[in-house]
């Protein structure tokens, strides 16, 4: 499989990436080298083998239902939440406004 | 005498223990060699010299009282910039991130504030942990203290740790903390003459740490030997209920019990890692460590994990797949930077921010990432790499069934001038080919300094063990140090 | 069970719905983090550094989010997957701070299941079973409001991350009626459960209305998708709007286009959203951050053992056991908490009457049903109100039931009781209707003497005024006669 400069260019949008066409009519044949080079993984017989999910055989650690049982994942902290926001205003993040 | 900044960890502390020094004299020292230093090297992106100052004055102070001392006590060490510090720049030298202050502290941190370490600067990196070369930060390259013969080129210290192995092997720190995804530790310990330890996936919280790729990064230790490693890993590692990946295990008193005594051992040798053309020094230092380790008492066992070929690949897709998803966070609105053109609306504004803020590497594998996940193709390369990842763990499980650990090199080899690599992207993720499979497959690995090449470059060897064998993998770099006498260092010339 | 059918130019067309419904698992802190999900909080107030996603931050499950839809699950005897595992959904939205929500696509945590409705509440064979596809766990997003500032729109992100179940139907459904009663009855058996509280106006439930149209008989037609829609009645509206709407559509030569709609119930109508050119590939894969969901049997044990009596099996219990109409056993379990409160003042009358609890579940329920909240009601009192108490419900009911004061008495005391100071036992006591037949035909005897043209009316046909003679004498005796002795004096007084 390979990318031509549209499916490029879809790509950078779904990932919110702005490229102009220059930057695009780059990327497609570096793209495409890399994408070559991994489909060779397509060679390999994976034939009731098992995607892998855990890489140190574990499972999901449940935690109990308790508010801010840890500063450190609880909430009540809208300062510290807020403290590095380009623009935050009477206690909200403020983004461009949004038509729906 | 020797000086200050030529000490490692445990000569620190001990010598801060005993009163031969103070850790206010200790950090002081340190802080001036970072000072001289940071025009040359670039190996920080902030120093933090009242920060070290004062945890070496709180040492001292507790030690005067007679408190107890933490294993760290008196130690400063360089904290690679993608660990969150409270109050302090956390960039993952990333421009996205430029002026970002956590309000909070990543778990791996605290604990080597809590051991009594302090903190010299935050260590520059490949942007997000994406390099091999230190060349990708958007705060300058970081050039390594190594240089060959009647030769001024800059070196690359490695990657994405480059930071971190350029103070240590420089004498800007005793130790300093890095991060693993593919080889991100061991790779440049290699390229630095110093040494360094993946732990087992879960060892270390990753709660804190910039997420490149959740299911590969593990945080670990850089210092000039074997002991070092062991000590600072200790004081990183221990279970953490807030990373739900964190491995519930006490953590072993691994530097107590360092043994290079390795009779009754199987050292297993990866027929697959002779690679056509491989690179001669490379080649002879690996033979010399296999020497070694029989000096030492092992058996060495010829042993074929099959799917070693198709390692890079699997990573290739895995990585960027899991980094395009954990890199979606930065997107202007609650931290980091924030491009918003005249007029533009959320959605440009995304994309206005993201293409200002991430570097060419960064975009590179988040558009990579991007279509492997992408409708129609999931299958074909996502899925179908976790498969092959799934045999590559496998591969690694048989053979451990055979062997205690297995013997490689570190990197395919030593260090490359900056620029050589860094237009052709595939060239430049080569570099991993060795590292990358422990990496897969969630097991503790390690690079210790080994020799020089041609032009007096170091090479390193590569220990990887069995899963939570932490102990096994520094047992046999301590055998492979003590043999190798690794004394070479590089010529100060910053 | 009669077809509903939509008329068009072209002859009769078919409806056909699903569901997806959104509910809040009741949790007190958020799915993946510590802050706390109480309604109305300050904006961002409960908002913690990882449902802001700061760098470095990561999740962990809340056990009793997962409990709860296990429950869910197992209420609508789904298959429960002992084996499940988060996925994350990648799209850009300010109200997504990671830039994904962490739901389950590939192994949902709870699996096939049916929810059997009921379509007329007296007709018990107008039931039809709605199969259930799914049950997932993922993460509320956080709010957006666009009012507040000229240019700019406001985040909230206190819901962001609080748990939601998405309970997914097959398009099994036929009619508005069928929608609403399957919301309705899912809403139903949540609240049972415990495991969401059904408030549709705070949002804890919402529907997303799955409608297509075809001629009946044929392949499905092409659906469209209105996003939560938060009551009963608004889904039985959507229903109907755009199944009309695609019908005019294609009868018009249209096609129907797979889009996502918005209701407006201003207008009762749906519209498209502005539908953005990519936002239909969400590169689905497994969470690296979360290992797979792995549950036990002591796990599912202890789900299944605290789930309660669901409200099917309780209606049929007093049916069956306790002797109710049908009408009556529907009323008292249509509502957790209705059903809550008879079963407690059951128990309680039963005990203090010292009898069996189906030899009094008739007039309990005739009390909570019919006669105490027309007494609420008028006197603007609130069910909880302490005057209220079980103690006092139980008295007036035990005195009912063992004919110590008649039910006309019984209302205007408990009437006393609620809106002034009075002692209920005293009063009950004071209030005892006498079988003293002397005292009776006494009464009977002043009556009929008072009222001689009545009697000759009566005598001469007009029948109807035996009800104003039983009136007078019962007022004659202060409410304190036996209704029947009254009745039986009377006709034998009068012949
Ligand atoms: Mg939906
Ligand atoms: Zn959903």
């Amino acid at each position: 499989m390979s990318v031509d400069t549209a499916t490029v260019a879809k790509i950078a949008s779904l990932a919110r990436i702005k490229v102009d066409e220059a930057a695009i009519e780059a990327m497609v044949p570096e793209l495409n080298g890399i994408l070559a080079w991994v489909e060779q993984l397509g060679e390999v017989d994976v034939t009731g083998v098992e995607p892998m999910t855990a890489v140190i055989p574990n499972t999901l650690r449940l935690r109990d239902d308790v508010v801010n049982a840890d500063p450190l994942t609880g909430g009540d902290i809208r300062d510290k939440v807020l403290a590095n926001a380009p623009a935050a205003e009477h206690g909200f993040f403020g983004v461009p406004k949004v038509i729906e | 005498m020797t000086e200050l900044t030529d000490l490692g960890v445990a000569a620190i502390r001990d010598g801060v223990a005993a009163g031969t020094f103070t850790a206010t004299e200790v950090a002081t020292a340190f802080n001036a060699a970072v000072v001289q230093a940071q025009d040359a090297l670039n190996a920080f992106i902030v120093t933090t010299p009242d920060v070290a100052l004062a945890a070496a004055a709180k040492v001292d102070a507790d030690r005067a009282a007679g408190k107890p001392l933490g294993k760290m006590a008196g130690v400063p060490i360089g904290m690679k910039d993608l660990f969150a510090t409270q109050g302090v720049q956390t960039t993952a030298a990333s421009k996205i991130l430029e002026g970002f202050k956590p309000e909070y502290e990543s778990t791996v941190s605290q604990k080597l504030w809590d051991a009594g370490a302090g903190m010299l600067g935050k260590l520059n990196l490949d942007q997000f942990a994406m390099g091999s070369s230190n060349e990708t930060s958007a705060f300058g390259n970081v050039v390594s203290p190594w240089r060959r013969p009647n030769d001024t080129a800059p070196l690359a210290p490695g990657g994405s740790s480059g930071g971190s192995s350029a103070a240590v092997a420089a004498r800007l720190a005793p130790a300093a903390t890095g991060t693993d995804t593919g080889g991100s530790i061991r790779q440049p310990a290699a390229f630095t003459g110093i040494s360094g330890i993946k732990p087992t996936y879960g060892r270390c919280s990753r709660w804190g740490v910039v997420a490149f790729a959740s299911s590969l990064d593990q945080a670990g230790p850089m210092a000039r030997d074997v002991t070092d490693c062991a000590i600072m890993l200790e004081a990183m590692a221990g279970f953490d209920p807030k990373d739900s990946t964190s491995l519930d295990l006490p953590v072993p008193d691994w530097s107590a019990a360092l043994s290079s005594d390795l009779r009754g051992k199987k050292v297993g040798i990866p027929r697959e890692y002779r690679l056509d053309g491989m690179d001669a020094d490379v080649a002879r230092v690996w033979d010399e460590g296999i020497a070694w380790l029989k000096d030492a008492g092992a058996e060495v066992i010829d042993i074929s994990l099959p799917h070693t070929k198709y390692a890079l690949p699997t990573y290739y897709i895995i990585a960027p797949a899991e980094a395009s998803s954990n890199l979606a966070r930065y997107d202007g609105v609650r931290y980091g930077l924030r491009d918003l053109p005249q007029g533009a609306g959320l959605q440009d504004m995304y994309a206005a921010t993201r293409a200002a803020g991430f570097g060419d590497e960064v975009k590179r594998r988040i558009l990579i990432g991007t279509y492997v996940l992408s409708a129609g193709f999931y299958d074909a390369y996502y899925t179908q790499a976790q498969k092959v990842r799934t045999l590559i763990a496998r591969d690694f499980s048989q053979a451990f069934e055979q062997v205690d650990v297995i013997l490689a090199p570190t990197a395919p080899t030593a260090a490359f001038a900056l620029g050589e690599n860094s237009d052709d992207p595939l060239a430049m993720y080569l570099n991993d080919v060795f590292s990358v499979p422990a990496s897969l497959a969630g097991l503790p690995a390690m690079s210790v300094p080994a020799g020089l090449d041609r032009n007096g470059l170091p090479l390193g060897l590569q220990v990887i063990g069995k899963a939570f064998d932490e102990q096994g993998v520094l047992n046999a770099g301590l055998a492979i140090e003590q043999r190798a006498a690794f004394t070479a260092r590089p010529t100060r010339w910053w | 069970m009669s077809e509903y059918r939509i008329q068009g130019a072209t002859g009769e067309w078919e409806v056909v719905i699903g569901l997806e419904v959104h509910a809040q698992v009741t949790s007190n802190a958020k799915l993946f983090s510590g802050a706390a999900t109480a309604f109305g909080a300050e904006p961002n107030a409960q908002v913690s550094l990882v449902d802001a996603a700061m760098p470095g931050m990561l999740p962990v499950p809340n056990r009793e989010c997962i409990r709860q839809a296990v429950r869910t699950g197992m209420a609508i005897d789904a298959q429960i997957n002992k084996w499940s595992r988060f996925d994350r959904k990648n799209y850009f939205y300010a109200d997504l701070p990671q830039g994904y929500q962490i739901s389950q696509l590939y192994h949902p945590l709870v699996g096939e299941g049916a929810l059997e409705i009921q379509l007329d509440e007296k007709d018990p064979t107008s039931t039809k079973t709605i199969g259930i596809e799914r049950i997932h766990v993922e993460q509320d997003a956080g709010k957006l409001m666009h009012d507040q500032h000229p240019t700019m729109s406001y985040v909230d992100l206190n819901r962001s991350g609080v748990a939601l179940m998405e309970i997914v139907s097959r398009p099994d459904m036929r009619s508005p009626a069928e929608a609403g009663a399957y919301l309705a009855k899912l809403r139903q058996i949540l609240r049972y459960v415990g495991s969401c509280d059904g408030n549709m106006d705070q949002g804890s439930m919402r529907a997303d209305v799955n409608v297509s149209v075809r001629k009946p008989g044929a392949e499905f037609g092409t659906r469209t998708e209105t996003k939560n829609v938060n009551s009963v009645r608004f889904v039985m509206a959507v229903v109907e709007q755009e199944a009309k709407r695609q019908v005019a559509l294609i009868e018009d030569g249209g096609t129907v286009v797979q889009e996502t709609r918005l209701y407006d119930p201003d207008r009762n109508e749906t519209r498209s959203m502005r539908s953005k050119e990519d936002a239909h590939d969400y590169r689905y894969f497994p969470d690296p951050d979360l290992l797979p969901l792995v549950l036990d049997d002591a796990f599912l044990e202890e789900c299944r053992a605290s789930l309660p009596e669901l409200p099917d099996a309780k209606r049929q219990r007093y049916e069956a056991g306790l002797g109710l109409s049908p009408y009556n056993a529907a009323a008292l379990t249509a509502d957790v908490e209705t059903a809550r409160q008879f079963e407690a003042l059951l128990a309680s009358v039963a005990k203090a009457a010292g009898k069996g609890e189906a030899d009094v579940a008739k007039r309990v329920a005739n009390w909570l049903l019919s006669e105490r909240p027309g007494i609420l009601n008028a006197q603007n009192i609130p069910t909880d109100s302490p005057k209220n108490s079980i103690e006092a419900n139980t008295a007036i009911v035990v005195a009912t039931e063992a004919g110590t004061i008649s039910g006309s008495k019984a209302k205007e005391i408990f009437e006393r009781h609620l809106t002034s100071d009075i002692d209920l036992a005293a009063e009950i006591d004071s209030n005892k209707q006498t079988t003293d037949t002397g005292a009776i035909e006494a009464a009977v005897d002043a009556v009929l003497a008072a009222n001689a043209d009545k009697v000759e009316q009566y005598k001469g046909g007009k029948e109807a005024l035996f009800g104003f003679f039983v009136g007078q004498t019962m007022k004659a005796m202060q409410g304190k006669g036996n209704p029947q002795a009254v009745n039986q004096v009377l006709k034998a007084k009068l012949g």
